[in-house]
């Protein structure tokens, strides 16, 4: 178990470093760095400036060694475009981001678990088939499409929900919903095929002979057991949607890590960029380690691997 | 009875759409009643044949620079399926070979090929595409070469599982005992016995594809204007979409039931191939 621990934390430090330099990498995949930054109507004085303010005259390898021990030391640099650190803009957004990842797993866990337990339920039937269906139209759903026409509906024609910002709680509920739609289709195959296997199993047949009632079997024994890859992939998927909420948050003006993100790739202010996709690996990672450990924990089969 | 009968109706659907948005990329020039790019300040935005005020020669309407829009939506699958297919391939290849590789020598290799899958994994697909696209300008090679050096995780993973199965069966062990060499077991004996599942990681990663050059180019980092992408249509007419709501909703219907065919395609190929979704 220790040996696995040690392992996949070893692994996930090298990950870690590998993103260090991918992020790196691609804000140097523009040339010249500083006339992007300067703009086209900078002299060449102003680029020079510009080269010397911000290290970039030294050779690459030494700007490379400097960005991963600072990174390591948690500073990420500073913005171009707000002359702040970038790890305080990344503080004061993520607020935003985490609240909208938060409701949109809930969202679909809300909507996954029941249609996956009935759809195993009934397995074969139109009802699975119907449910099936379901995860199709979510996964051919564009989400900024949904969004605009959720924002036409419920914004405009109905005016219940704000259609941009986020002041209160109601500027969360669309956003959430069209995120949670991208994570819907995983979840619900996973729980249907999950209690499709642990109600065939032995344990659910004892239950059944014992007489049990059909609402205890379903609840209490099969669904128990094919909860745990749910709540593994849950961990995964909140990861996917945070990095995946660029999109969203463009789309409903939510100024979150992804807003922040967006805004700096169209303006040039690498710092932020790389620092956000930095960011956004770590916390991916961290959530797949803590997946596989919790299944680690849970199946015992798992730690000889 | 019935669910087969649906399941089947759903595959022979998917393949219907996937055919017939193919043959409308390829014939584009031939089906297109009007010049896709060919402003008509005058006639901006009229609506489609199905509402009030529809002008004879436009079914679609047109768009808020007065451009035909089933025009721009014809020349739009051609941008779609060929962002598609283009990455598919891109993807494809560098995923296959790294699965296939891994999977077959095992060992230190193998390992190599995972810690590259989870690098990938790691990395915020949209957030990388949308910088990348940006720092190296956008442009229809551009968003094909991103997509495929972004997509190919899922082409790996199963590449790499279906060949774990693969290499220990008999037909490999038989080819290993006469002498073949292992590129020539890999290429005739391996790849052949799990293609099946990589055509249906195939369909959906096309799908995932075409969904993600319509996010980029409606966030103006993907195919640039005036192409007319289907997600860039959408991008372009949300400024008119509280009035005239048709401008959004006919390019997203579009790229909507693509996918859909797409998926539905991909499902009936795995039940008829008896292929695993992601292994």
């Amino acid at each position: 178990m220790l040996t696995y621990l040690l392992r996949r934390f070893v692994l996930a430090l090298l990950v870690i470093f590998t993103v260090l330099t991918i992020s790196f990498a691609l804000t140097r995949l523009s040339g010249d760095i500083a006339v992007a930054i300067a703009g086209p109507a900078a002299s060449a004085e102003d680029v020079a400036v510009i080269r010397k303010t911000y290290g970039f005259d030294r050779p690459l390898p030494v700007q490379f060694v400097e960005w991963v021990r600072s990174a390591a030391s948690g500073d990420l640099g500073r913005s171009y475009l707000y002359r702040e650190p970038v790890s305080e803009l990344i503080r004061d957004r993520l607020p935003v981001t985490l609240k909208l990842g938060f409701a949109a797993l809930m969202v679909a866990l809300l909507v996954a678990i029941p249609l996956g337990i009935v759809a195993a339920m009934r397995e074969g039937s139109l009802v699975d088939r119907g449910v099936m269906l379901v995860a199709l139209v979510g996964q051919a759903m564009p989400g900024f499409w949904l969004a605009l026409l959720l924002i036409i509906q419920f914004g405009l024609r109905l005016q219940w929900l704000p259609i941009a910002g986020a002041e209160d709680w109601t500027g969360f509920v669309l956003p959430a919903i069209v995120l949670a739609f991208s994570a819907i289709p995983a979840l619900m195959r996973l729980t249907r095929s999950g209690m499709i296997d642990a109600l065939s199993s032995d344990y659910v047949r004892t239950a059944r002979a014992k007489g049990l009632s059909r609402a205890s079997i379903v609840m209490k024994h099969a669904l128990r057991n094919a909860a745990m890859p749910v709540v593994a992939v849950s961990a995964v998927q909140l990861g996917a949607l945070l990095g995946g909420s660029v999109v969203i948050e463009a789309v409903f003006a939510l100024h979150g890590v992804g807003f922040l993100a967006w805004e700096s790739i169209s303006k040039n202010d690498f710092p932020v960029v790389q620092a956000v996709v930095l960011f956004l690996a770590v916390i991916y990672i961290a959530l797949t380690l803590i997946a596989d450990l919790f299944n680690a924990v849970l199946d015992p089969r798992l730690r000889a691997a | 009875m019935m669910a087969v009968r649906l399941r089947l109706g759903g595959t022979l659907l998917g393949a219907a759409i996937v055919l017939f948005v193919a043959v409308l990329a390829v014939f584009a020039p031939l089906l297109v009643p009007h010049d896709p790019f060919a402003q008509d300040l005058m006639g901006r935005l009229a609506p489609p044949m199905w509402l009030d005020g529809a002008q004879a020669g436009h079914p679609f309407g047109t768009d808020q620079l007065g451009r035909d829009y089933l025009s721009r939506l014809i020349y739009g699958a051609r941008i779609s399926m060929l962002i598609g297919t283009a990455t598919v391939v891109t993807s494809g290849l560098i995923g296959i070979t790294l699965g296939v590789l891994g999977g077959f020598f095992g060992g230190l290799v193998d390992d190599a090929v995972m810690f590259v899958i989870t690098c990938r994994l790691s990395i915020p697909l949209v957030l990388v595409a949308l910088a990348v696209v940006s720092l190296v300008g956008s442009s229809l090679t551009v968003v094909v070469l991103t997509l495929g050096l972004l997509l190919w995780d899922r082409f790996a993973v199963v590449s790499r599982t279906t060949t774990m199965q693969v290499r220990n069966l008999d037909f490999v062990s038989a080819a290993r005992a006469a002498g073949c060499s292992r590129i020539y077991i890999m290429w005739h004996e391996v790849l052949p016995n799990i293609v099946h599942h990589l055509v249906v990681v195939a369909t959906l990663e096309m799908a995932l594809a075409i969904l993600l050059e319509a996010a980029l180019s409606f966030l103006g980092l993907g195919v640039p204007a005036p192409l007319p992408s289907w997600g860039l249509m959408i991008s372009e007419a949300k400024d008119y979409m509280f009035f005239t709501p048709w401008v959004i909703e006919i390019p997203g219907v579009a790229l909507f039931v693509l996918v859909l065919g797409i998926n539905l395609l991909g499902d009936g190929l795995r039940d008829l191939l008896g292929a695993t979704r992601d292994a």
